[in-house]
């Protein structure tokens, strides 16, 4: 017997979604039979506007890829433009960067948690979560300026320096966070109604997570037990002992479905909280930027020549920042790679066989960040429309490429 | 047809006008207090309690937009066929002190019947509206309802039995007769239980009758945009929300009638127009009571179910405990 469905779109605006992205479903009755990804349509051409800048401006860009990561994307560029430069930063400069990007990270798992819940219909813990939510950001700002964009990153260090009389309002908010653990975990993980929609839903197995190359806490939700901190320790979490977080940690086993991964990222709030302890407590003394005169700093870096990485475990997973110098103002090339753009191909396995109810908590399950993945959109000029290179195409292209440069 | 038979009907069409009238104020009402809680519940400001008679005449001065693939007379029949039914309840159910207006000449199996109608006209409406979202909400929509009936008519039936046997000659169904002997002072401690279990199939069955979480899967907004009502707007969306409040203040005072019909003049020792008022203002302190609990507080409280989830819930689970609460005060009954 044949199996009639019918094509369901969500997207590119639905209530679901914060950010405009596709998805075509045929569905029979109420269960996805196939799903098709059709993203592009929120690509801002950020790379190309860098290209256009000079290193100090791009800082300021690369914290706009995205609202949530606006600590990660800094960071990574930083890292990838000291590393093409040879620049040294001041080991005091190193832990507070630590710092800030895992209050960012506790702010994104937060800020996350909500939204699922917000999926499942729970409106109570959306507006419950982001009001734990609330401490952190009031630190944020206390510490940055800021809540959200904080400007604390700077080619070869950080522009502020955490003084004494910060510590012990970072230590009110760490001891909160420790309070309201038993909180969290009593919403997320043993409430009856939220534990009936999660379990067994979006599952993705060991193989198709190492096979699709997710990363972070999607990847880990699967069993890979993979994070830049623990793989390749960078910056101060080179100090610490840090372990990828898997969901067999807290239940004792690993499914990869949508509540290992809620699993996965109350647990790294936690890992959070510990890392900041561990970076007050042993805070180096010194400076805190390693050439204070930005206009000292741009001809530096105008005079190098090189090509540089930097990775940085952003609270969606690894975020990468390739960029190249070529003895001018402007970097010759700046490609930013978010995280979202991996786990992108994550949502095929999970949606599959899922019921129409699950689709907005599948989604969600990822935490993407549509504004942050979308880099290319192919538009014919003549007839504006969007087009889709096949596998084929792409490989004939890069034959093609390849052939012109070796001439 | 004699002169007092045609006073008595143009009192009847008075009364119903202000009925209908006032339970639209009230229903909206209500809704506004629902909403003040819910937001209080969940720590937010939250919308002043005026706040649906704003949602209200806002949507009448919005643009009424049908579909191009809809059946328009299908479509803008659907909100006006959900109020009418819903309003129609009204006249037989008693509030508090003030008798029915048409009390003698319908019963509880007649309200069954037009809780049913609102339901039917969403189903309606969803799928003359033409969109995939709207018609996954109706399909939705006609499984929930057939998942809820069962229960909620097994707790209706077994009030009514139990009346029976205690008073044979009695109108059993009439709201009038059950609210005159509540079921509470029928029955033994046993039965009492069964009472409770009664009660509490009501209440759960009360979220689903009027579409909000954990059993909004219709309407899911983060799912479906809406669902049925996805494609409504304007002045068809506003009559489908009166529709909606209205039913709160139906389902309310159904509960009261069947569970709480006690009154507090007589303990009071009050009698005349005093009373009437002290009734009156008790019935609507119950009716605050009785809402915030089957629909404030559920929908704060819980996520919502998928489709599956709350058709078992229904049919198997809450049916159990509507059958079991049967055989209680049958047990009760025998011993």
């Amino acid at each position: 017997m044949s199996i009639s469905t019918y094509k369901v779109p969500i997207g590119p605006i639905h209530p679901s979604l914060a950010e405009p992205m596709t998805f075509n479903f045929e569905i029979s009755g109420e269960r996805i039979q196939s799903v098709d990804l059709a993203p592009g349509d929120n690509h801002r051409g950020i790379e190309f506007m860098g290209r256009n800048r000079n290193i100090v401006q791009i800082i300021y860009l690369a914290e706009r890829i995205c609202g949530i990561c606006s600590a990660s994307h800094p960071f990574a560029f930083c890292r990838a433009v000291e590393n093409a430069a040879g620049i040294e930063v001041p080991l005091r400069a190193e832990y507070i960067r630590v710092i800030i990007a895992e209050l960012e990270r506790i702010h994104s798992h937060i800020l996350w948690a909500g939204i699922a819940a917000e999926e499942l219909g729970f409106n109570s813990v959306l507006y419950l979560s982001w009001k734990v939510r609330e401490e952190v950001l009031d630190l944020l700002e206390m510490l940055t300026g800021n809540r959200i964009n904080y400007g604390m990153f700077m080619i070869g260090g950080v522009r502020r320096d955490i003084t004494e009389q910060h510590i012990p309002r970072i230590k009110k908010t760490l001891q909160y966070y420790k309070d309201v653990y038993q909180q969290l975990e009593d919403i997320f993980l043993k409430d009856p109604s939220i534990a009936l929609r999660t379990k067994n839903v979006g599952i993705m197995t060991y193989e198709d997570a190492l096979h699709l190359a997710s990363v972070g806490p999607t990847a880990r939700a699967s069993g890979v037990k993979k994070d830049v901190r623990q793989d390749q320790p960078y910056s101060a979490y080179a100090d610490m002992d840090i372990k990828a977080i898997t969901p067999d940690v807290y239940s004792g086993e690993t499914n990869g479905d949508v509540y290992d991964r809620i699993i996965v990222r109350i647990l790294e709030v936690f890992q959070s909280v510990q890392i900041i302890e561990y970076c007050i407590d042993n805070l180096p003394d010194g400076e805190i930027l390693s050439e204070p005169k930005i206009i000292k700093l741009l001809g530096l870096l105008k005079k190098a020549k090189g090509e540089g990485v930097g990775r940085h475990e952003a609270p969606r997973g690894e975020v990468i920042h390739y960029v190249k110098l070529n003895e001018a103002e402007n970097p010759e090339v700046w490609k930013a790679r978010a995280p979202t753009y991996n786990n992108l191909m994550s949502w095929l396995p999970m949606l599959q066989r899922q019921e129409v109810a699950d689709i907005p908590i599948v989604i969600a399950s990822i935490d993407p960040c549509i504004g942050c993945m979308d880099r290319v959109t192919l538009v014919d000029s003549n007839t504006n429309k969007k087009e889709v290179l096949t596998r084929e195409e792409l490989i004939k292209l890069s034959i093609k490429k390849t052939r012109r440069i070796l001439g | 047809m004699s002169g007092g038979s045609i006073v008595i009907f143009i009192l009847n069409i008075l009364g119903a006008l202000i009925i209908a009238v006032l339970g639209i104020m009230v229903g909206l009402f209500y809704k506004g207090i629902d909403r003040k809680l819910a937001a209080m519940l969940q720590s937010r400001v939250g919308p002043p309690i005026r706040q649906p008679f704003l949602d209200f005449f806002k949507l009448m001065i919005k643009e009424n937009i049908i579909p191009e693939n809809a059946i328009p007379w299908v479509f803008n029949g659907a909100p006006i066929l959900a109020l009418v039914s819903t309003i129609t309840i009204l006249f037989y159910i008693p509030f508090g002190p003030i008798p029915a207006l048409l009390g003698n000449s319908g019963d509880l199996i007649l309200i069954v019947y037009l809780l049913a109608i609102p339901a039917i006209a969403l189903v309606t409406g969803g799928f003359s509206s033409g969109s995939t979202y709207a018609s996954i909400g109706a399909q939705r929509e006609m499984v929930l309802m057939m998942s809820y009936e069962l229960p909620l008519v097994t707790t209706i039936i077994v009030l009514g039995w139990r009346l029976n046997l205690a008073f044979p000659g009695l109108k059993v169904f009439s709201l009038a007769a059950l609210s005159a002997n509540p079921i509470w002072g029928l029955i033994g401690p046993l039965g009492f239980i069964g009472a409770l279990l009664l009660f509490f199939t009501l209440v759960i069955v009360t979220p689903a009758e009027l579409s909000i979480v954990p059993f909004d899967i219709p309407e899911a907004e983060t799912e479906l945009a809406g669902g049925v009502l996805v494609e409504y707007s304007g002045r068809n969306l506003a009559l489908f929300e009166l529709a909606n409040a209205v039913k709160m203040l139906v389902m309310g005072a159904l509960t009261i009638a069947l569970f709480f019909p006690y009154n507090l003049s007589p303990l009071l020792s009050l009698t005349g127009f005093l009373a009437y008022i002290v009734d009156i203002v008790f019935f609507f302190f119950k009716l605050f009571i009785v809402i915030f609990f089957e629909a404030t507080f559920i929908r704060v409280a819980i996520a919502r179910f998928k489709i599956d989830q709350a058709s078992t819930a229904y049919l198997i689970f809450l049916s159990a405990t509507g059958l079991m609460g049967l055989l209680l005060i049958a047990i009760d009954y025998i011993i």
